[in-house]
């Protein structure tokens, strides 16, 4: 992974006295509410129900077994021993006190760690696929390109005030696993004929009030043009981008305005002026930083290890947890391990600092030493001998990180919902539990199959609820918590948005919808169909039925 | 007490007025005070003449101050023309600007006094003066003695910018 060098380390602890000074003006009465907001927010820290919320960065997902324990501890001393991992790739800690931020941001700062841009807007964390390095399906590993994005938007000069916030995501293989449609920029890793590495690059995805998938701008943008190009796009968006209404201000809304072709000229009409000029990239920064993430020295194992098989054909659970947790490599002997934070009874992303030391420690003893966090908000270790799988999973198991439902309903992503966050209208967490519950029994799960429920406590969409099979949005009706279900969304190369069913629901009523819908599902696929596929097959009347078992609500539904 | 500001890192009297167009007001009908002025766009373009004229007969410099808004093709035949172009922040977060400060340098190339005036502080500075803002107006109620710390924020950053137009990566390389 990139390590830091000089330059690294001393913009980090630039920022980190940087932001002391700024707490210090605040808390001394110097800074206003106004002045301090978007110096704050741009660190990450929120003023939350409870007080302040930090927001942790994971660069593009990947973090070293000593960067974890330094999390850990973070945690542990600064907070009440637990974090929230998000789908962006970061670590939101809900119970900071402000006058010690400085001293946690000099903590991580020791570990390469910082809360840059978690926030505000301005360019935020770039995210990427979870599999990265190690896919079959990969055209070139993404993360030499983030941590090249990263550090052009680390402290932008020109991008510190944008209408809105600004997030990019990158894949670099086949199948997208970074959602890279519904981001303000979405790049997608692609070859030309002549085999030259190059970027297909999206604009204008979001997700929010107006879900809308990106556009194409560019088919093909030629590598050491990525930053050059990416500056006039940001560019034309913070001079065009609208400022007189917060809920228009994303760039998704500009593109829709000006149409796909106008956004594109324009900006390849600002980007004539800067093509070919210093910031273009050299095959020297591209070589230095790919070096840093050149693959682990992996032994040479056969394909099938054959205690592994043993242990599969013997100990049921473990297939089990096998099928659903563990993820092909495109090295022979090696896979994947996903470490499910999705366990009952814990908020969905959440992990306690015990559980982030030990999956430290079976990156260390296991994968190279390093962890990924995916948008599912499950910790991965990435490069795990096959003939490690058991232990492996006894020591998971041991730190409640087992649970072998990756993919499956219990795996749902949730925001943290009305309990923490300020912006949110109605909780996702007792939801999500409830949720869980009803379907705890792992048969009855793997019975169902792969589902993608996602559910987001507001409008702002962190949960990603437009792209779950099945979807679920908090509202708020006149003070009460309702939720508005969507079904059809998918991520991945095929993104789609999903379609609201109708009425929204009250909260002890969400389980029992979910559950309609899924006998529905069942009671109609296909062998071998996902929800999905039965979904896209059937149509949607027929889970509206499900859902409302009464039929003047479902016309009411149906006429809003 | 004169009017300050921020140049060559140090606070500095300032002679420059701020023109503005009261509601309703034409262009063509502003008065003119005495003195070297920052005269919005649409009273540049009005009143183009008569500066210049000020500027040949009495030596008085020419300004021009812009909105977030305005488009730099509207002056761009008349860039050298300025002594001071200054660039309004009407709101702290309101960062069209930057963008007007890297194109004044970097594509119309002017090499004269560049100020940014309205809600600016020191938290601003860093970022302003990367981007090729070379004069501070700080807004009222904020300490301009406190934003002259500001320039050293930061020891070395990864863009190039208005005034190291190299970024990291090509002179990390070095």
């Amino acid at each position: 992974m990139y390590r830091y060098d000089d330059h690294d380390h001393a913009i980090v602890q630039a920022r980190v006295a940087q932001f002391r000074g700024q707490t210090e003006r605040y808390l001394a009465g110097e800074l206003s509410d106004d002045e301090f907001r978007p110096l704050r927010l741009q660190n990450g820290l929120y003023i939350q129900r409870h007080g302040p919320m930090l927001r942790l960065a994971v660069p593009y997902g990947l973090i070293s077994a000593a960067q974890l324990r330094r999390f850990a501890d973070v945690a542990r001393r600064f907070d009440r021993g637990y974090g929230h991992f998000t789908t962006r790739h970061n670590l939101q800690l809900n119970w900071v006190k402000l006058a010690e931020v400085p001293d946690i941001l000099a903590d991580l700062a020791r570990d390469e760690l910082h809360a840059i841009q978690t926030s505000g807007n301005c360019i935020r964390n770039v995210t990427t696929d979870h599999f990265a390095g190690i896919a079959a399906d990969e055209i070139a590993d993404p993360r030499p390109w983030a941590e090249i994005l990263r550090q052009w938007s680390t402290f932008h000069p020109e991008f510190s005030y944008l209408p809105r916030k600004f997030k990019v995501a990158i894949s670099g293989a086949t199948e997208d696993r970074a959602a890279i449609q519904v981001h303000d920029i979405g790049l997608q890793v692609v070859r030309n004929d002549a085999g030259e590495i190059g970027f297909k690059v999206y604009a204008g995805g979001g997700l929010g009030r107006t879900p809308l998938l990106g556009q194409v701008i560019r088919e093909f943008l030629p590598w050491q043009h990525l930053l050059t190009y990416t500056e006039a796009l940001v560019r034309v968006f913070n001079r065009h981008g609208r400022r007189d209404n917060t809920y228009k201000a994303r760039i998704k809304i500009l593109v829709k305005a000006l149409g796909r072709e106008e956004f594109s000229r324009q900006v390849e009409a600002e980007w004539t002026n800067l093509q070919g000029g210093p910031a273009t990239l050299t095959q020297a920064e591209v070589a230095r930083v790919t070096a840093q993430f050149a693959a682990p020295a992996y032994e040479t194992l056969a394909a099938d290890d054959l205690c592994h098989l043993s242990h599969l054909r013997e100990d049921k659970a473990f297939a089990c947890w096998v099928a659903r947790n563990v993820q092909a490599h495109k090295i022979a002997g090696y896979a994947a391990v996903t470490l499910s934070l999705k366990k009952l009874g814990a908020a969905p992303g959440d992990a306690s600092s015990e559980q982030m030391e030990a999956a430290a420690d079976l990156a260390e003893r296991y994968s190279f030493g390093e962890i990924r966090v995916s948008h599912e908000q499950n910790l991965i270790l990435a490069d795990v001998p096959q003939r490690e799988l058991y232990t492996v999973w006894h020591r998971a198991k041991a730190a409640g990180l087992a649970s072998p439902t990756v993919g499956l309903i219990q795996d749902l992503i949730a925001c943290p919902g009305g309990d923490f966050c300020a912006l949110a209208n109605a909780r996702s967490l007792p939801i999500a539990a409830a949720i869980q519950e009803r379907f705890e029994d792992l048969d009855y799960q793997h019975d169902i199959g792969e589902l993608e429920l996602n559910m987001s406590g507001c409008m702002n969409s962190c949960g990603h609820h437009h792209l779950g099979a099945i979807g679920i949005l908090g509202v708020d009706k006149n003070g009460a918590e309702w939720y508005q279900i969507t079904l059809g969304g998918r991520q991945g190369s095929e993104a789609r948005i999903g379609e609201v069913i109708g009425r929204a629901f009250a909260a002890a009523d969400v389980p029992d919808a979910v559950e309609r819908l899924i006998a529905a599902y069942l009671a109609h696929r296909h062998a071998d169909e996902r929800f999905i596929d039965t979904f896209d097959r059937i149509g949607i009347l027929v889970f509206q039925h499900a859902a409302y078992p009464h039929p003047h609500q479902s016309r009411r539904a149906v006429n809003g | 007490m004169a009017k300050q500001i921020i140049k060559e890192r140090r606070l500095q009297d300032d002679a420059w007025k701020v023109v503005n167009l009261v509601d309703g007001e034409a262009p063509f009908d502003v008065c003119l005070p005495v003195g070297p002025l920052l005269v919005p766009v649409a009273v540049w373009k009005a009143k183009k003449a008569c500066l210049i004229h000020r500027e040949y007969e009495h030596g008085t410099p020419l300004g021009i101050w812009l909105a977030p808004e305005d488009d730099l093709a509207e002056i761009a035949a008349d860039i050298d023309d300025f002594t001071v172009i200054a660039v309004h922040f009407p709101k702290l977060a309101d960062g069209r600007g930057y963008s007007t400060g890297r194109l004044l340098r970097e594509r119309h190339g002017y090499d004269g006094e560049l100020r940014a005036f309205g809600d600016i502080g020191r938290d601003q500075i860093f970022f302003l003066n990367r981007v090729g803002f070379d004069a501070f107006v700080i807004g009222e109620g904020k300490s301009a003695e406190e934003a002259l710390a500001a320039f050293d924020d930061f020891p070395e950053s990864y863009q190039g910018d208005a005034v190291q137009p190299l970024p990291l990566f090509r002179r990390r390389a070095a």
